[in-house]
């Protein structure tokens, strides 16, 4: 069973009179275990696609299937409940808690999975040990730099065992040398079986997925899978000489 | 996620902006400070009252003769005297909701010493009398029922005739003094009682056994009491009762017929009291009201704050929607964190409200009651102003759309 299919979904905006198609009829599916890049130039209707695949916003027309769930047909509790067990999202600007302790951050999720107590800290504290983060548990984000916070907020992401991460230009605001850190960080959770769907203008960043798919007017362009390229051994290629 | 757990994060939102979630809280403070000063001192009013009323007698009820009507021209109350001593017996013995009850003859006369006189009021009346009035002794001893019974020549002195006739209580008593030329040896000195509510000095008066006072002031025993009867009912609730029981006995015992008027009067001072009492407690209600509404006041100022907060935390609330807080998630944390501060208002209030109350009272030498209900009904009531006016903010809050909410700059 696929773990994502969309069929025919339409996003249709209305600014005054004039209609504004964002998302024309896409239809695709994404089997467990992809990495997958989504392109496309702005305006495009990629971030509106990422609303959608993230449970932020309902199609206007056309299914969406995440797991055995239409996400079209549930109100906003269950979008939550769905965004809070299955999903786990990465934003170009982290999108961490201010004067929050990257603990706090991530256990965040946990809280509002009514997790509690030792649980939930031994939980955080294991997300973030395995994003290489271990010993800056009570760091603040302004006390990190910016490759850092990106990877609390991926042990955000998943920390509550979700099915699917998206990541919306999740490299935007870091340089390239921790952009493709952070893209190996992303291939090793791909490799332990989860699903990476991230959103990019980048053709660099794109290179790594197995499958990308090109976003324009609203409609899908393309759709091809290929070899990815390997994140962890650039970075030894690049420390080698 | 249960509400406990908002609580930490209420604590260090609120933290976080320490000025001004004091200045908001301030107007919570001011309300509530308010409403239990306004509460402490109409509350020190109407003890005030009560002390009053208290001091005339509690559970007092006056009984009187009726009016005189010959040619149309109608007379005082008492200028015809109907009360006879049995009417005063039987009032005494027959009545279940009546504890005691004693005659008051009252006449103005000098009372004449060794080296000065006093003008004061002479009272004629048995020991029960002290008991009514709840009138305690200073020194010496009251009139005794054998002074009544043999007509003995003694006298009990208020403080104030004790005072400006002996210069103490302790002077005058051996003394012998002389009213209308009859000697009276001085036995007793009452204890001070203060004034009525007209300003009328209780302490400027004597009293001698009733008996005596017939036989040598008012010239001969008669059937009639020529004066009134005080009375004192079992409780204060049971005053009503008694009245109307004493009605019954003395209209069957002057065989008056149903629709002709009394030929008494009674008069219940637990009544006069009550319609003072309500005075002051409408004097209460309406610095209360007042009160009340400088605490709304404060609960818009909480909104006003909660609703910049919610624009200033806009793309907090985006994260937490989209890391799974449900809409009411949101609701409860924006309430709990107004609640929590309506709340710390309303306790500072209360204590601030309380030191104002002391102070005041001190300063006005006014009795002071503090009224532990009303502070928790005033605490109660700013937790009820944070719920109300955070509810439109916390609710705004939770319908935020998560993606406008983390676009939000």
């Amino acid at each position: 069973m696929p773990l994502i299919h969309l069929e025919d979904v339409r996003k249709v905006y209305s600014l005054g009179d004039v209609e504004v198609r964002a998302l024309d009829g896409v239809s695709f599916s994404v089997e467990p275990a992809e990495f997958i890049a989504i392109m496309g130039s702005s305006g495009s209707g990629k971030s509106t696609l990422m609303n959608i695949l993230g449970c932020l916003d309902k199609p206007t027309s056309g299914t969406y299937f995440l797991g055995d769930r239409e996400v079209s047909k549930l109100d906003r509790g269950e979008l939550a409940e769905m965004r809070n067990r299955t999903l786990g999202f990465v934003f170009q600007s982290f999108n961490l808690l201010s004067r929050t302790t990257a603990m706090e951050n991530v256990e965040l999720p946990l809280v509002y999975a009514g997790i509690t107590g030792k649980e939930r800290k031994r939980r955080a504290a294991e997300a973030l040990t395995r994003v290489g983060l271990g010993k800056r548990l009570d760091h603040r984000p302004s006390q990190l730099s910016g490759g850092q916070q990106q990877r609390v907020a991926i042990a955000r992401a998943i920390v509550n065992t979700p099915k699917l991460i998206l990541a919306d230009e999740p490299t935007g605001n870091l340089d390239s040398r921790t952009s493709v850190e952070v893209i190996a960080l992303f291939q090793e959770l791909w490799s332990s079986g989860l699903t990476i769907l991230i959103v990019t203008h980048e053709p660099d960043i794109a290179e790594f997925a197995s499958r990308v798919i090109v976003v324009k007017d609203g409609k899908l362009q393309s759709d091809e899978r290929r070899t990815p390229r390997m994140a962890k051994d650039e970075l030894a290629e690049e420390s080698a000489p | 996620m249960n509400l406990l757990q908002t609580l930490p994060v209420a604590a260090r939102a609120l933290l976080r902006n320490k000025t001004r979630s004091f200045l908001t809280a301030l107007g919570v403070v001011i309300g509530v400070a308010s409403v239990i000063s306004m509460v402490a001192i109409g509350e020190g009013a109407k003890a005030g009252v009560e002390k009053v009323f208290s001091a005339m007698g509690t559970n007092l009820l006056m009984v009187m003769s009726g009016s005189t009507s010959s040619g149309g021209v109608m007379g005082g109350f008492g200028s015809m005297p109907t009360l006879t001593w049995d009417d005063l017996t039987a009032i005494k013995t027959e009545v279940p909701s009546v504890r005691t009850a004693a005659p008051q003859l009252n006449t103005r006369s000098s009372i004449v010493g060794e080296e000065l006189n006093w003008y004061t009021q002479i009272t004629g009346t048995t020991p029960d009398y002290f008991t009514i009035r709840s009138w305690s002794l200073g020194t010496g001893s009251l009139i005794s029922d054998s002074d009544v019974d043999t007509g003995n020549k003694v006298i009990v002195l208020g403080q104030t005739v004790a005072d400006k006739m002996f210069g103490s209580s302790d002077a005058a008593i051996g003394q012998t003094v002389r009213i209308r030329a009859i000697p009276f040896s001085v036995i007793g000195v009452l204890a001070p009682k203060g004034q009525s509510p007209v300003g009328q000095d209780y302490d400027d008066a004597a009293f001698i056994p009733v008996t005596t006072y017939q036989a040598k002031i008012q010239g001969g025993l008669q059937k009639f009491i020529a004066g009134m009867i005080v009375v004192s009912a079992v409780t204060p609730d049971d005053t009503t009762r008694a009245e109307r029981a004493i009605s019954g006995l003395l209209r069957d015992r002057h065989h008056i017929a149903a629709g002709v008027d009394d030929d008494f009067q009674i008069r219940n001072l637990a009544e006069i009291a009550a319609a003072q009492q309500q005075g002051t407690q409408t004097l209460t209600s309406l610095l209360a009201a007042i009160a009340i509404v400088s605490l709304l006041v404060g609960g818009i100022g909480i909104m006003n704050i909660m609703l910049v907060s919610v624009t200033e935390r806009t793309r907090e609330i985006g994260v937490r929607m989209a890391v799974g807080a449900k809409p009411w998630h949101i609701l409860a944390q924006f309430l709990v964190e107004a609640v929590a501060l309506s709340m710390m208002g309303g306790l500072v209030g209360v204590m601030l409200g309380t030191g104002v109350a002391t102070w005041l009272s001190k300063k006005l030498g006014w009795t002071l009651v503090l009224r532990p209900d009303i502070a928790i009904v005033a605490v109660g009531f700013s937790a009820f102003v944070g719920v109300i006016f955070g509810l439109y903010p916390a609710q705004k809050a939770s319908q935020l759309d998560p993606i406008d909410a983390l676009r939000y700059e």
